[in-house]
């Protein structure tokens, strides 16, 4: 039978959930890495047991840690990422120029074709990728070196590439996100990059055509439409129907378009799911009510899903990597917050359920649909 | 033998308990202690100092018979009691943080 493993990272330790197709009855093992950031922990597509992890803490820096068994026990990692040649310099928040430092992993994508490859996006924004199963780790310096680099500046949240999608159509061919960059694309493996932020509006950018600087939170692709590209963006959810060349808004009816997770139906690619929440100083859900809320056209037209979800005196928020759906029939929803709950929906976002309720705060949520 | 108490994250990360002992040829200094410990205990490369630069990393801090040796250059020579196996040397992760 089926079933599903759900995988979250949490400011003091990672926990796997586990459950059949029902989705009913739930299994928690954790805390693994107890005392670390767990910022992201995701599963190879091709070998469902096989889970990588960034685990990092301000005391000891950065780990890198795997698992073969489906997260019951796992092995530390190469933990080595040095940023390729002269390190150069980036905008800082004062507008002089800052040194790139390595801080952590914010995001770990494995390859959708060979489990021993992994990329990882690294705080101050770069990308680097194994091809050993994590021992070693090389920087893909065409991202940070392609020129636009010095102009690039922290978001609040410090400056990473938080969002790594690799084209399900096409191995060269890699999308990733950095705050407060943008979004930028490979068409040759990781070797060079181009920014893709064409129509994205900032009003703190006042040049329209600005290539880079647009704090982009998310982005989504779903693998049957991989031209078409949803994004979160400090305020605005925008679309783009040509791999990134140009983006459009369709934040239409939410109540507030500002927010930071964005994900699709695993089998309606039409069907957009985003947290709103109040404004970019109050991270809340708008009146203490958290809601998420459903496109089924692709944006534009936005329903609020509450059922089962608190209705009241409610003020977690919920973070970029910390959304995403199962590809069961019934597909699937997850999403955890900064209070330390994790919530599913086994039927598209109709109604919502608490998998567990008092974790340390999620910084992100994976699901892996195991046969 | 020199004596090394590790905190416990990362005895976690070396799969140790308790006390670990490292083996140090020539002089007793800061430097090669750390070196020991990096050369016996791979995985704590990084976690004690910078892979480049072999800086401590800042919230890590580095103590021999009661004194902070933290911001003392990596060819300090450590104490006799250090070098004869007497005390032990600490590695202490700074209580700011949380």
């Amino acid at each position: 039978m089926s079933g599903v493993r759900v995988l979250v990272g949490t400011k003091k330790g990672a926990f796997v959930l586990t459950s059949d197709g029902k989705r009913e009855q739930w299994n928690v093992s954790g805390p693994h890495f107890a005392g670390w950031e767990i910022y992201h922990l995701k599963g190879s597509p091709v070998d469902p047991n096989r889970i990588y992890a960034s685990q990092s803490s301000g005391w000891f820096g950065q780990m890198i840690q795997r698992s073969d068994d489906g997260g019951q026990t796992w092995e530390t990692m190469g933990n080595e990422f040095v940023y390729d040649g002269d390190a150069g310099t980036h905008q800082w928040y004062d507008g002089t120029q800052h040194p790139w430092e390595f801080k952590r992993v914010w995001h770990l994508e494995p390859s959708l074709t060979d489990p021993d490859v992994v990329y990882a996006g690294a705080e101050d924004a770069a990308i680097f990728k194994t091809a050993d199963g994590g021992k070693t780790w090389g920087e893909l310096s065409g991202l940070r070196k392609h020129g636009s680099g010095p102009q690039w500046a922290p978001g609040a949240g410090g400056m990473a590439v938080h969002t790594i999608i690799p084209d399900p159509t096409n191995p060269q061919r890699i999308f990733v996100a950095i705050s407060a960059a943008g979004v930028f694309r490979t068409d040759d493996g990781g070797q060079t990059w181009r920014p893709m932020n064409r129509g994205l509006k900032s009003q703190y950018i006042p040049d329209p055509d600005a290539e880079v600087g647009h704090c982009v939170h998310r982005i989504a692709m779903h693998p049957s439409r991989p031209n078409v590209l949803f994004m979160q963006m400090h305020w605005d959810v925008n679309r783009s129907d040509d791999a990134g060349e140009s983006w459009y808004e369709v934040s239409g009816n939410l109540p507030t378009d500002f927010g930071f997770p964005i994900d699709i139906h695993a089998h309606e690619p039409d069907t957009v799911y985003v947290v709103p929440i109040k404004s970019d100083s109050e991270h809340f859900p708008i009146d203490g009510k958290l809601q998420v809320y459903r496109s089924r056209t692709g944006g534009n037209e936005w329903e609020a899903l509450t059922n089962g979800l608190p209705q009241s005196d409610c003020y977690v928020n919920v973070l970029r990597d910390a959304m995403c759906v199962d590809t069961l029939d019934s597909c699937g929803i997850y999403f955890g917050t900064t209070g330390g709950q994790v919530y599913a929906s086994t039927n598209s976002g109709d109604t919502w359920a608490p998998i567990v309720r008092d974790l340390p705060a999620v910084l992100s949520v994976e699901v892996q649909t195991l046969p | 033998m020199i004596r090394v108490e590790l905190p416990a994250h990362l005895r976690t990360l070396a799969r140790v308990d308790g006390e670990v002992q490292v083996d140090v040829q020539g002089p007793v200094t800061l430097g090669a202690v750390l070196d020991a410990i990096e050369a016996d205990f791979p995985v704590l490369r990084g976690p004690i100092r910078d892979h480049v630069t072999k800086k401590r990393r800042a919230m890590v801090r580095f103590y021999a018979c009661g004194q902070d040796l933290s911001h003392d250059p990596p060819e300090t020579l450590l104490p006799d009691a250090i070098a004869s196996g007497e005390e032990p040397f600490l590695v202490i992760g700074a209580i700011a943080g949380g």
